[in-house]
């Protein structure tokens, strides 16, 4: 059986766990046994004795941890231990696996230490965007809680309040808000803004998530540019864009940052440093207390000034660049981080034996993996996935529409509508001129019951369909009533016979309709 | 009682049908429409008992036959399941279409009225035409009922030439029309009827024994409408207006049910009628699962979590969930969500079920309440606004392919627009395609996931992972 091992995390100021009591319990019933390190939860308050009471055996320290692992989880890439002063790839198990945050396009000595080791390494960050894999898309988990802490780390900075009020003491205006780049972040900072009261704006250079920014409450900005450029840059990510659109969004953010209160930027293109989209003299445009929350800091940030994990004021505006905003939530963080790695894992051990199964034919499994047994397999063949689904490639064949069959339907219908209408006329004329008086009085009854039943069913709910089925066949049993004439005045015993089964069975009918339709109709309930 | 009061009786019976019919359109009036049916049937056949004036023995035998009918089908619709309400609506048309031929024969051979010239003819075409529509439902529903039953298998039967059959059979029965018209004597009359009757009988199993299984929603109500016509011909037949006026009510809501059904299934009333649709169709367009299409699988407790975290579900139910029994489970997962601030609504494909309106009548017995039951076009707008939709036993009323692809043979009917919502989840038992024999891309969309197994199982699964 293996052991998974799940250490402290040794990042200054990181706060999370990899896994969770609640997530250790799921972790036992794939089959594996875990291993915590004493005092890996605190941060993110759970205790050793919560691991305890979830199945989880309690390792002292980090070497006795991670010589015991034969598969480690962590949120950090690993790296070197501060109080040890030995790297912690050194510290594992040769042949382990490991699955934590790794970043291998900007860590390439990291991939080369671990293949060393022969390690099979899972690199959290580097999963494909499918929908498959959405429910281990760490990522996307922790960029919400970003996006979410960004708004309430801005309005902690902000003097005034989100939402306009009209109190006794004068009106306050609403906060405005602009978001740059709608993806899962700039998404959760927009809905938390919006329901704080705040009026957001956010703007994207993929034309395809205007629809989202609107349904969570945001208006969508968008450039007067020419051609339509879309920045959707495959896997749901952003590309460069051209010189011309960029200097059209620099224009927008210029205009807007003289105008709102707070801007939270969420700009990041893949294996680049974060665009810097705010400039020095746009921070300067703005009103005084205004606010700027950099979420791209780590890796450069949008703004010109932020200075990364720190809180600064210039130009009488606030900017803050954290780099650990979801380390700040560390409960919840860990708590969604923890069940990503569940899902993950349930995935790698379909038999639930305790056994990962690295397939590298399943997709997910691919991407995710960037070293195996001493090879480096990263980076995994590309996989398109785009919000709006790109057009799929000929397999439709147009269908030819037009002239050539519209002319003879045409004239068909007519055709068909004329001699029903011809026959009709004739029958009523034949009818009308040859048939008796008495027929004629109740074929008047006849037609009128027609339009009558045809204008009441019309009106009969869909719902009630069945009911209505049951209930006409109810009333057809009225049929009885020729029944009873024969019978009563029967002449002969072969018409006594019939009569009185015919009595019988309708009578079937009218009893078992009702019956069955008050059934029906007493369980409708509101 | 004097022929006035009877005459005033049968109005009365008359508007009292009328507004039964008439409060079913809506749920709060509906109950008291079942029981102005019941008062005008009291009213109609008391007056004509009235009417009459009999001897002990019709009396007597009179009552034994009401007696008897009465407490079977009280029996019958006190036992039935709300799934069975396909056959015992079947089993019922079929009775009435029994009582039409019976009493057609009697009226015949002992006719109440006498008549003479053009009016005797007229008469005898009206016995002729309700003994003829009266075979036909009988058999006809016998057939349906069984099918529904499952006592029958439900593919369409497939003759060679079945529809010059039919057409074979049309013809010899206005041929032995003509001959029972020009008949001089009334036993002269019986053989051509009696033959007529036969060729009547197997023509309504021929018929119905052509259509497969989820036509049956369209049969049902065309037997519905039959059986009206039926019991107005022999309205006519006998001179009483109650007959036709009621006769012709069912008839023209058989009718109303009939276009709806195949107004829902993109198909003319004739193509269903003429039967066979499913097995000629093979599969010119379902090829599409050759290529790397992969199904998504999910698991009851992923299930359970996005349940719970959704704000807004919608369920669409299929026949599979009358299949499977799952609806009170179903309805148990209703008021659970609800409770927990869940906006939980059903859409209803007018064609999900094998009987109009089937799907609303189980979700009412699962104590689901009726207003979060809605049509396919109150719902088809709100699907993108919905985190979660759960395709419970339903297939083709849910497939894409009727939208995006002109070749598929259900292209054009309007379906549950269900892959635009967030995410949706098929249960299902297998990659099995539906009644229509048509690959369903929904399965293999991105946002589709698939919860393989047994309805009732993984809904009592979901039930019980909610409950704890």
């Amino acid at each position: 059986m293996m052991k998974l091992g799940i250490p402290k995390e040794v990042f200054p100021d990181e706060r999370r766990v990899a896994a969770t009591p609640a997530s250790v319990e799921k972790l036992i019933k794939l089959g594996y046994e875990v291993v915590i390190q004493s005092g890996a939860g605190d941060p993110a308050h759970y205790d050793d004795d919560a691991y305890m009471a979830a199945g989880a055996a309690i390792s002292v320290d980090a070497p006795s941890l991670w010589e015991q692992s034969d598969f480690i989880l962590k949120v950090r890439a690993p790296m070197m231990h501060p109080d040890l002063g030995r790297h912690e790839v050194d510290l594992m198990k040769e042949g382990a696996l490991i699955v934590s945050y790794i970043w291998p396009a900007q860590n390439p000595e990291l991939l080369d230490q671990l293949s060393a080791k022969k390690a099979t390494v899972f690199a959290i960050d580097s999963l494909p965007r499918i929908s498959r894999a959405q429910k281990m898309d760490a990522l996307s988990a922790m960029a919400n809680i970003a996006g979410y802490r960004a708004v309430v780390e801005a309005a902690n900075h902000f003097g005034r309040f989100f939402t306009g009020q009209v109190t006794a003491a004068g009106k306050v205006p609403p906060a405005k808000v602009m978001i740059i780049g709608a993806g899962v972040a700039g998404l959760a900072s927009v809905g938390t803004a919006n329901s704080m009261g705040a009026i957001v704006r956010a703007f994207d250079t993929r034309l395809e998530v205007k629809e989202q920014v609107e349904s969570m409450g945001a208006e969508f900005l968008e450039l007067d540019f020419g051609d339509e450029e879309d920045g959707g840059g495959g896997g749901g990510y952003a590309k460069q864009m051209s010189d011309e659109f960029i200097a059209a969004e620099m224009a927008l953010f210029a205009e807007q940052a003289k105008e709102v209160d707070i801007i939270i930027t969420t700009a990041l293109i893949p294996g680049r440093p974060a665009p810097k989209l705010i400039t020095a003299a746009m921070v300067q445009s703005m009103k005084p207390g205004s606010v700027i929350v950099d979420l791209a800091s780590e890796r450069g940030g949008n703004c010109e000034l932020t200075v990364p994990g720190e809180v600064v004021v210039d130009h009488d505006v606030t900017l803050i660049g954290y780099t650990d905003l979801p380390s700040r939530m560390a409960k919840v963080s860990s708590d969604l981080y923890a069940s990503n790695l569940v899902h993950l894992l349930s995935d790698l051990t379909p038999e639930k034996d305790g056994q990962p199964q690295v397939d590298m034919e399943d997709t997910v499994v691919r991407g995710v993996t960037v070293v195996k047994d001493s090879e480096i397999t990263w980076p995994p063949p590309k996989v398109e996935v785009s919000a709006a689904a790109p057009p799929k490639p000929g397999t439709e064949e147009p269908v030819p529409v037009g002239e050539v069959s519209e002319e003879p339907s045409l004239f068909k219908k007519w055709l068909g509508k004329g001699s029903l209408l011809a026959v009709t006329v004739l029958a009523l004329l034949g009818i009308g001129g040859y048939a008796p008086e008495s027929f004629l009085s109740h074929f008047t009854v006849f037609v009128l019951a027609c339009f009558i039943g045809w204008q009441v069913v019309w009106n009969v709910t869909a719902s009630l369909h069945t009911p209505l089925m049951s209930v006409t066949n109810a009333i057809s049993g009225i049929i009885v009533i020729g029944a009873i004439l024969h019978l009563v005045q029967a002449g002969g015993a072969a018409v006594g016979i019939i009569s009185f089964i015919a009595v019988l069975i309708a009578t079937i009918n009218i009893a078992g309709g009702f019956r069955v339709t008050h059934r029906m109709l007493k369980m409708f309930r509101k | 009682m004097s022929t006035g009061f009877v005459s005033v009786a049968y109005v009365v019976a008359s508007v009292l049908f009328i507004l039964s019919l008439g409060g079913l359109s809506h749920q709060e009036s509906a109950r008291r429409g079942n029981f102005f049916g019941i008062a005008g049937i009291i009213i109609a056949v008391g007056a004509t008992i009235a009417s009459v004036s009999m001897g002990a023995g019709g009396i007597a035998s009179l009552v034994i036959a009401i007696l008897i009918g009465a407490a079977a089908g009280m029996f019958l619709a006190n036992k039935v399941e709300m799934t069975q309400m396909p056959q015992l609506v079947a089993l019922l048309h079929s009775f009435v279409g029994l009582a039409a031929v019976f009493v057609g024969f009697a009226g015949y051979l002992d006719p109440l009225v006498i008549t003479h010239g053009a009016e005797h003819t007229i008469k005898l075409v009206e016995v002729y035409l309700g003994i003829f529509i009266g075979a036909i439902t009988f058999t006809g529903s016998l057939i349906a009922c069984g099918k529904l039953d499952a006592r029958i298998p439900s593919a369409a039967l497939t003759l060679p030439g079945r529809h010059i059959m039919n057409l074979a059979a049309l013809g010899v029965s206005v041929l032995l029309g003509a001959w029972f018209l020009g008949a001089d004597s009334t036993a002269e009359g019986m053989l051509p009827l009696i033959i007529m009757t036969a060729v009547a009988s197997v023509l309504g199993i021929h018929l119905i024994l052509a259509i497969g299984g989820a036509d049956m929603p369209v049969v049902v109500s065309m037997l519905n409408s039959y059986s009206g016509w039926a019991a107005a011909s022999i309205g006519f037949m006998l001179g009483n207006d109650l007959l036709i006026v009621t006769g012709a009510l069912v008839g023209s809501s058989g009718a109303i049910l009939s276009y709806i059904m195949c107004r829902a299934m993109n198909r003319s009333f004739m193509s269903v009628i003429l039967g066979g649709f499913g097995q000629t169709t093979s599969s010119s367009s379902a090829t599409a699962a050759d290529s790397d299409l992969t199904v998504q699988e999910c698991s009851v407790d992923d299930l359970c979590e996005e349940l719970g975290m959704a704000e807004s579900v919608i369920i669409v139910p299929g026949y599979g969930m009358a299949v499977a029994q799952a609806q009170n489970a179903v309805g148990e997962i209703t008021s659970l969500l609800r409770d927990r601030g869940v906006t939980v609504r059903f859409g209803i494909h007018p064609v999900a079920g094998r009987l109009p309106g089937h799907m609303n009548v189980l979700l009412a017995e699962a104590k689901v309440p009726y207003d979060i039951v809605l049509e396919m076009d109150e719902l088809n707008d709100d699907f993108p606004t919905t985190d979660i939709v759960l395709v419970i036993g339903a297939n083709d009323t849910v497939n894409p392919a009727a939208m995006d692809d002109p070749n598929s043979p259900i292209a054009g009917m309007p379906v549950m627009e269900v892959w635009k919502s967030g995410q949706v989840v098929v249960f299902k038992r297998g990659m099995a395609s539906g009644y229509a024999g048509v690959e369903n891309p929904l399965f293999f969309k991105e946002n589709t996931r698939m919860l393989f197994g047994d309805a009732k199982e993984s809904v009592d699964k979901i039930l019980g992972a909610l409950r704890s």
